[in-house]
């Protein structure tokens, strides 16, 4: 293997993982940031979140959640052109101040966050899927995770656009 | 199951099938693909296949499409369900068609097979009832599921033909007709944050044992209301237990007839396969008193 070669080779991982942890989420139009853009007021209690092992837990989850639908024939189209880096900060944040984690949500609002995606409830469906295994993974109770859907289901009707 | 049943199962199938694959046609939203099987639900939310046919738990019928379809599918199920009480046995078997979350077509095939009570009833061992019941629902608003920050429940309405082929046999003991209409109100509410799922049911009937010993009687021949209530929670994703009521008319003068009650467990293998067993109180049948035993079903969904 000649030199510049053998460079290549070894540099290509260290330059995508530089590339990883330094990515930068892309710029969106810009908008009013409140917690009210979450679509969800927060649980009152505070043992659920501690179910979910707080910020890290919720944080293993949307990685896992996320990574599972990129790869899911079922759910992979919509998450092709996505900003991953801004959606796991995003939904990170959202999870934790629904779950009454202490945190505060700075994206954006569930209608403009899912505009023309074209969502239908079958893709909804497969992403609760998707979010139960990456709970059940997380060793999350399964009545906490029914509290953390009670609160997202309702978005359906803002999402789901057909 | 006997030789006929079978083969009145296998058209059923075929039917059901066929019109699965047949319906889509006229009313496929452009550009949207149509699935068979997807994931518009959650594990048990939409009940199982009951006594009857159509979605609801074992006894009752709930405002749930049958099925795992969303709006834009198609779903559906066949069923077996066998019940054996002290004195009594009954096998129903069935196919139902969720269309796009909003209609569900069902029929159920019901043997009330008699056994050896036949013969101390007079009317020979083994003696059967057949029923054949054709249901169609009507979901109208709300959803059960989905709807988790508004009281409003899922509200379906209801219709249930019931045809029994032993005429004369419900005459001589005091019954009116052997055919008979139920038409029934159903609101279903999944409390997610508590894992719970609740169903209130009212229908309008004349059927004496939901139509198994014919409809109306020498005692009333008028629709009376009756109700029907079920109370479930989700233990797991794939595990729902709970306890129905299913309030009865007492039309006929030979024999009182008491309200049914069932403990049941359904268990959902997979969203193509579940399984419910019950433990149930179905109370006096044709002067048979306190029947009660064990509720099996089998359900295949696609």
């Amino acid at each position: 293997m000649s030199r510049p070669i053998l460079i290549a080779v070894l540099a290509a991982p260290l330059l995508a993982f530089a590339a990883h942890a330094f990515a930068e989420e892309k710029p969106v139009d810009p908008y009013t940031v409140s917690n009210a853009n979450a679509g969800a007021t927060p649980l009152t209690e505070t043992q659920t979140f501690a179910a979910f092992h707080g910020k890290p837990g919720l944080q293993r989850i949307v990685i896992d959640l996320v990574q599972h639908s990129v790869d899911d024939p079922r759910t992979r189209d919509i998450f092709r052109e996505i900003d991953r880096e801004r959606l796991e900060r995003t939904l990170v944040e959202q999870l934790c101040y629904v779950l009454n984690g202490g945190c505060d949500y700075t994206g954006r609002d569930m209608a403009a966050a899912h505009k023309d995606m074209g969502l239908t409830t079958a893709d909804m469906g497969a992403l609760v899927e998707n979010l139960q295994r990456a709970m059940d993974k997380e060793g999350v109770p399964f009545a906490a995770q029914n509290r953390l859907l009670a609160k997202l289901a309702p978005m359906k009707r803002t999402v789901v656009e057909r | 199951m006997n030789h006929c049943l079978s083969r009145g199962f296998v058209l059923l199938v075929s039917l059901a099938l066929s019109a699965a694959i047949a319906a889509p046609a006229a009313a496929q939203i452009p550009g949207v693909p149509l699935e068979m099987v997807n994931g518009g639900k959650l594990l048990l939310t939409g009940g199982v296949s009951n006594i009857e046919g159509g979605g609801g738990g074992g006894l009752a019928s709930w405002a749930t499409i049958t099925g795992y379809e969303t709006p834009e599918g198609i779903g559906g199920n066949v069923h077996l369900t066998g019940v054996k009480t002290d004195d009594y046995e009954l096998r129903s078997a069935g196919a139902a068609v969720g269309l796009f979350d909003r209609l569900e077509l069902s029929f159920a095939r019901q043997d009330f097979d008699t056994g050896a009570t036949g013969g101390k009833l007079g009317l020979g061992n083994g003696f059967t009832f057949r029923q054949d019941v054709w249901g169609a629902k009507l979901k109208l608003i709300g959803d059960a599921v989905y709807d988790q920050d508004r009281l409003l429940p899922q509200i379906a309405i209801g219709v249930q033909h019931k045809s029994n082929d032993q005429g004369a046999i419900i005459r001589a003991v005091g019954g009116k007709d052997d055919e008979g209409t139920d038409y029934y109100l159903a609101a279903t509410k999944v409390l997610l944050d508590k894992s719970l799922v609740l169903n209130g049911t009212l229908r309008a009937t004349k059927a004496n044992q939901t139509g198994l010993l014919g409809f109306g009687g020498d005692r009333n021949d008028d629709y009376s209301a009756q109700f029907e209530g079920s109370a479930g929670w989700l233990v797991s994703k794939r595990l729902l237990i709970g306890a129905e009521y299913r309030s009865k008319p007492n039309n006929l003068g030979f024999a009182k007839e008491d309200d049914w009650a069932d403990l049941f467990a359904a268990y959902a293998v997979s969203k193509r396969l579940s399984i419910t067993a019950a433990y149930v109180a179905l109370g006096d049948i044709a002067t048979f008193e306190k029947q009660r035993g064990f509720y099996l079903s089998l359900q295949a969904g696609f």
